[in-house]
């Protein structure tokens, strides 16, 4: 072997009975893995470069392409598997850190997977959605406590903030830069047309997407790309980005070859210059210092908006919960460790962080003990795979979810988790303008529009076998859950019950 | 508008500007009050007193002169406008600020300019009389900071100054170039030259708050760029 040999981790497999010799293949994949060979008459590949990204395979319009794991295997070995073999002859090579894209793929325990989900028999009868009134409407922000009447018997309460959502289910952030802008438009239109919200992420706010302004939230990251009094207001909330899922510690670097001019402008930083954000801000040490980030956000944007504090689920991440609690922000969103990014240290990605599950079951509950619960509502994140996860999480204690990676898949997204490369064929994750045109706003934001709509009737069905009409009876109903296959322990930090309890 | 800001709670004050359709605004006793000014743009608004953290914060053109100390925080994510401070200010002066000017005629804290960056037309400026602490222009992207160093006999910046800079100029008055500077800064004596690019600003300082930008410039001055935008280009293999 070669030094710098890399394994191919895919086969091209071509029927040369169906292969016409279109090059379809050859113009669609930006990782040159498809050439013709004209002194040959025929198509052949450079696997070395193939992500596995579908792309190929979906548009040959004669179904001769087939992306499957290489079968060449290294000697077998119970401790080294080949990934890890593969990975250590990339260091040797480059001396660089490994650099990963998208959610955490290792075999880690998914709870959502054991957890299993109440419907009514006999007594408390299920409901039909199909013909009677199921509310997913879900507000989000401080719940007064305090109700007092006048005379006239009008009530009177402390008005606070707050966003008020159709549907459950939110798009989290995902920065202009780190995927497209056509990308960026097709989320801001599902949004708007299901009333709910996505996320700027913290590469500002492209102009032409102001007019969607009341559907977007706009994020605040400690390199504060794009952020101005203008950005501020043209949000719906103002989100504080801490931390994020797939990198708990880490911060963000879009590398300065995808700053092109119109990232450059929306970033307001130069062209081709690097975009920092470390991880930490550095005016937040403390509980204090970040109620004083939420507090300046308010008094710049009139307190109007309702703020949004974003963690990573990390292992103190109730205690840390508490304290964003009783910062003065309206809104906490915690992300799993399985939730995607566009580039990550990969042994972040792969190692640091909790499950979203434990995460938000540990948070609600401790909120509830402190009597703080009201006080702020939780977004959960972090791979929120089908509308079975969103009815599992709403039970655990979230009042909505964000979706990204899902959101992603809708658009086009076949995980090849090559993000950070910025080639991606699907003109997603990528700024080349060969490739963000193959993406058609009209069709992905209907995409996008289809599986958040198909995911709210999924809702309203499995709320209906319960005999629950709204999300709000269902937020913290544990007594929906079972767990399967748990074990004591991971019963208790869930707050849950085992199947036949 | 005068203001007596005396027992005022910071919301409060900062509502009464707000409300206020005056473009002018004096404000008396102000002690420890946050967020004086945040996201404002067209007034102008004089402090006595020691207003407290963020002061200007998102300022977006408006003017704050501040007769007395300023708190951490001055100017963070400023985008346009003027914070002129006749004393000292603490710790994360001017964080990511985009664009407008701040002056401070005393001492500044640590992080001084961290993260500050520039864009086009928007340019930041800060200048600082005295010395300043720990980090200065951390992660500085753009913009040009200036410390002047006044009646200092060290060199005027603290230790790691520069770290993680990947854009924008320091301009430090002293006799002794700062030491320890990260890899990826190259600090070099400015010639006549370079010093003509600071002294609108320096001007601007010694009009403020007294001094002779002749005799200020005549000085040695180092200058500190980063010789990368793209600081971690070399630092990542594709997995």
């Amino acid at each position: 072997m070669a030094v710098n040999y890399k394994n191919p981790l895919f086969e091209v497999v071509r029927n040369p009975d169906r292969c016409i010799k279109c090059r379809v293949c050859e113009r669609q994949c930006a990782n040159e893995v498809h050439k013709y060979d004209a002194d040959l008459d025929k198509m052949i590949a450079n696997e070395q470069n193939c992500v596995d990204c579908q792309r190929c395979v979906c548009l040959c319009p004669t179904n001769a392409l087939k992306i499957r794991p290489n079968e060449n295997q290294f000697r077998p070995n119970g401790n080294w598997s080949m990934q890890l073999m593969d990975e250590v002859y990339k260091q040797a090579g480059s001396g660089g850190v490994l650099l990963s894209a998208m959610g955490n793929p290792q075999n880690y325990p998914v709870y959502w997977d054991k957890i299993l989900l109440n419907a009514s028999q006999v007594t408390n009868p299920p409901i039909d959605p199909l013909r009677e009134p199921m509310e997913t409407k879900t507000f989000l922000g401080k719940k007064s406590q305090k109700i007092s009447y006048d005379k006239d018997g009008k009530a009177h309460y402390e008005k606070t903030p707050y966003l008020e959502l159709d549907v459950p289910i939110m798009f989290s952030a995902m920065s202009f830069g780190s995927i497209s802008k056509n990308a960026h438009e097709s989320l801001a239109r599902a949004a708007t047309a299901l009333g709910t919200y996505y996320n700027t992420g913290e590469g500002g706010l492209h102009r032409d997407f102001y007019q969607y302004g009341k559907n977007t939230i706009v994020q605040v990251a400690s390199g504060r790309f794009g952020v101005f009094k203008g950005y501020l207001d043209a949000g719906a909330a103002v989100e504080i980005k801490m931390g994020q899922g797939a990198k708990p510690g880490i911060g963000g670097h879009l590398p300065g070859m995808k700053v092109n001019e119109e990232i450059s402008r929306t970033r307001m930083i130069p062209m081709g210059a690097d975009a920092i954000s470390p991880a930490p801000h550095h005016d937040i040490y403390s509980i204090e210092d970040l109620r004083q980030l939420v507090n300046s956000l308010k008094e710049a944007t009139g307190g109007e908006k309702p703020i949004i504090v974003k963690i990573a689920a990390v292992h103190n991440v109730a205690a840390i919960a508490s304290g964003i609690a009783r910062s003065g922000a309206d809104i906490i969103a915690i992300d799993g460790f399985r939730g995607g990014t566009g580039a990550a240290p990969t042994r972040i990605r792969d190692n640091v962080g909790i499950p979203i599950e434990l995460a938000l079951a540990s948070v609600d509950s401790r909120l509830r003990d402190e009597g703080i619960r009201n006080d702020v509502s939780i977004v959960a994140a972090g791979s929120m795979r089908s509308a079975a996860d969103v009815v599992k999480a709403i039970a655990l204690g979230a009042d909505a979810v964000y979706i990204a990676t899902s959101a992603l898949m809708a658009m086009g997204c076949h995980l090849c988790r090559s993000c950070n490369t910025g080639k991606c064929n699907w003109g997603i994750a990528t700024q080349r303008a060969d490739l963000v045109k193959r993406l058609n706003p009209d069709i992905a934001a209907e995409r996008l529009i289809n599986l958040v709509t198909a995911w709210n009737h999924e809702i309203k069905e499995i709320m209906g076998g319960m005999g629950i009409n709204s999300i709000e009876a269902l937020r913290g109903n544990r007594l929906m859950l079972r767990g399967v296959g748990l074990n004591q322990k991971e019963l208790d930090i869930l707050g849950i019950m085992h199947a036949g309890e | 508008m005068t203001i007596d800001a005396k027992n005022l709670g910071y919301d409060e004050l900062n509502k009464m500007i707000k409300d206020s359709a005056d473009e002018k605004f004096e404000l008396s006793n102000v002690l420890g009050q946050r967020y004086i000014g945040a996201g404002m743009s067209g007034k102008e608004i004089k402090i006595t007193g020691t207003p407290g953290n963020a002061l200007g914060a998102y300022l977006n053109g408006a003017k704050i002169i501040v007769h007395g100390n300023a708190q951490d925080a001055i100017g963070d994510t400023m985008n346009d406008g003027a914070i002129i401070v006749h004393g000292n200010c603490g710790d994360t002066t001017g964080y990511a600020m985009r664009s407008g000017e701040i002056y401070v005629q005393g001492n500044a804290g640590y992080r001084v300019g961290i993260h500050m960056k520039s864009y086009k037309e928007l340019y930041p400026i800060i200048v600082i009389g005295g010395k300043v602490g720990d980090f200065l222009g951390e992660y500085q992207a753009g913009g040009i900071i200036v410390v002047l160093g006044i009646g200092e006999e060290k060199c005027p910046v603290g230790s790691f100054c520069g770290t993680g800079m990947h854009g924008g100029e320091m301009f430090i008055r002293s006799e002794n170039a700062p030491t320890g500077l990260p890899k990826q800064v190259s600090c070099s004596e400015a010639t006549a030259e370079e010093k003509e690019q600071i002294r609108r600003y320096v001007d601007r300082f010694v009009k403020h708050f007294g001094n002779n930008t002749e005799e200020l410039l005549q000085s040695k001055f180092w200058k500190l760029v980063p010789n990368s935008a793209n600081p971690y280009k070399q630092l990542y293999v594709s997995n």
